[in-house]
């Protein structure tokens, strides 16, 4: 690891000016930071202690809905009763994430920035090439082992996989990230990266994500995350689900809809024409397996994940049934 | 380049003055520069729990936490969890009474981890136990034993 300077932000302010500064990043649970910064990727010359803020990490959950501050860590967002009543999709997605030790460092913030687990991107000594890493230098993943690489938004600059679990049950029940100035849908937070790799979030140098707000709504409060993984426990996706069922009155007929992959995509990725095929339905499995192909539409496999594109429809079609009371 | 910043860390309850450089992290600090070898660098990148300490009472991994970032918290180490007395602390008792180990690397970070996850009511069924120790990784397979004291330090401490 290269040094750096090392910075302790006393305001949300100060760190936002100090992160102005050439090559400056801000350091939170540093669970992706550190791990970058070991492996060569990430060679900050200032990191910006911004742990030692008060009153960002907090937890609010009302009628409206869920606000949770940025430095709220991962552990005690999942273990938060409301957030257990009220998001359990948000839940689950956290609590099934990572290990118990991550998950009482890693924030919500920083969980969002996590970068991709490409093993091509996170060795540069190795692999030099990396479109990510490197705009125009390549991509050493197509033709290697890709098991767990994307099959949506990729094309041949980048295949890399977006890891995280809580930001496609945020994508799903349409949270907002708040930057302070400005608030953003999760959903436009990330960008499309499949031909700009080096870009992943709206995130300008100087901005800080102040924490996230989640709507309340019968789809969120009836919602939830299936993770399907190479191993039981401590493992990223190989797909999974996001999702979140409101019936009518009938208790049969869709009335809202929501699904979001993760582990699958080159960002959190809502599968609306998934939701609009369904909405105005009967919940009934065939039904439900019929439209959750549409999410595969214009899925790529470059080779060995090209069992995702049919594991992912089935992770949905279960998860909905699941939340339907039907599995 | 080389700047190193002044440090006072609190750890096992006492206050420790240290020069590091900026990037130094929580476990090379312990190792290195205090000399607490207890606590083990397996993976040195947050795969494998061998580093586990507990930071305000929470197991983290220090492998992954700068030492300038834990200046001002209460850092507890494999080193400071026995009684002043030398008697064992009941999940250190247990991992020997269960032979939880074989080679032992992993052991100090079992340790801190189990503590820690009993604390937090994480150990209802064998079920549950893996799950919140599933960030501690045992190359030598150890797991069932691992298991079994978790379980019984658990349940002498309800």
């Amino acid at each position: 690891m290269r040094d750096f300077s090392y910075f302790r932000a006393t305001s949300a302010e100060d760190a936002r000016q100090a992160a102005l500064q050439a090559s400056a990043v801000m350091l939170a649970g540093g669970t992706t930071l550190l791990d970058l910064a070991k492996c060569g990727v990430a060679e900050p010359e200032a990191v910006i202690d911004i742990t030692h803020l008060s009153g960002l990490d907090g937890i609010a959950v009302n009628q409206e809905g869920a606000v949770i501050g940025t430095l709220a860590k991962m552990a005690a967002v999942a273990d938060h009763p409301d957030i257990k009543a009220w998001f359990p999709a948000v839940s689950e997605s956290l609590s099934l994430a990572a290990s118990a030790q991550l998950r009482n460092m890693a924030t919500i913030g920083g969980n969002l920035l996590q970068r991709t687990r490409c093993a091509y991107f996170r060795d540069p000594l190795t692999f030099p090439a990396c479109n990510k890493r490197n705009p125009g230098s390549g991509c050493s993943a197509l033709g290697g082992v890709i098991r767990n690489h994307a099959v949506l938004g990729v094309s041949e600059q980048c295949i890399a996989s977006y890891p995280g679990d809580l930001a496609a049950a945020l994508v799903a029940l349409d949270a907002v990230v708040d930057l302070g100035q400005r608030q953003v849908p999760v959903d436009d937070f990330f960008l499309p990266y499949d031909h700009a790799p080096e870009r992943e979030t709206v995130l300008q140098p100087g901005e800080m994500i102040l924490g996230i707000s989640i709507p309340a709504s019968v789809a969120a409060r009836n919602s939830t995350y299936l993770k399907v993984r190479d191993r039981q426990s401590y493992e990223f996706a190989a797909a999974s689900a996001a999702v979140g069922l409101e019936l009518e009155s009938d208790n049969r007929t869709i009335k809202d809809i929501r699904v979001a992959l993760g582990g699958v995509a080159s960002k959190p990725w809502r599968a609306r024409a998934v939701e609009q095929a369904l909405i105005g339905k009967a919940l009934e499995e065939q039904t439900v397996a019929r439209a959750a192909r549409l999410a595969m539409d214009g899925a790529v496999s470059y080779g060995d994940n090209l069992y995702k594109i049919e594991l992912a429809p089935r992770v949905i079609t279960r998860a909905i049934m699941k939340v339907g009371g039907l599995a | 380049m080389t700047r190193t910043i002044q440090l006072t860390l609190d750890i096992n309850g006492h206050s420790h003055e240290l020069d590091v450089e900026p990037r130094v992290t929580l476990l090379d600090a312990l190792r290195e520069h205090l000399l607490l070898t207890g606590t083990k660098k397996g993976c040195d990148q947050g795969q494998c729990g061998a580093c586990t300490c507990h930071v305000d009472g929470k197991r983290v991994l220090s492998c992954l936490t700068l030492a300038a970032q834990v200046e001002g918290r209460q850092i507890t180490t494999i080193e400071g969890i026995a009684a002043e007395n030398g008697d064992l602390h009941p999940v250190q008792a247990a991992f020997l009474e269960h032979d939880a180990f074989q080679c032992g690397y992993c052991t100090p970070g079992q340790i801190m981890s189990a503590v820690a996850c009993i604390k937090e009511g994480h150990t209802g069924s064998d079920e549950e136990i893996r799950e919140y120790m599933s960030g501690n990784l045992c190359r030598c397979g150890a797991y069932n034993s691992v298991v079994a004291a978790v379980r019984e330090a658990a349940e002498a401490a309800r």
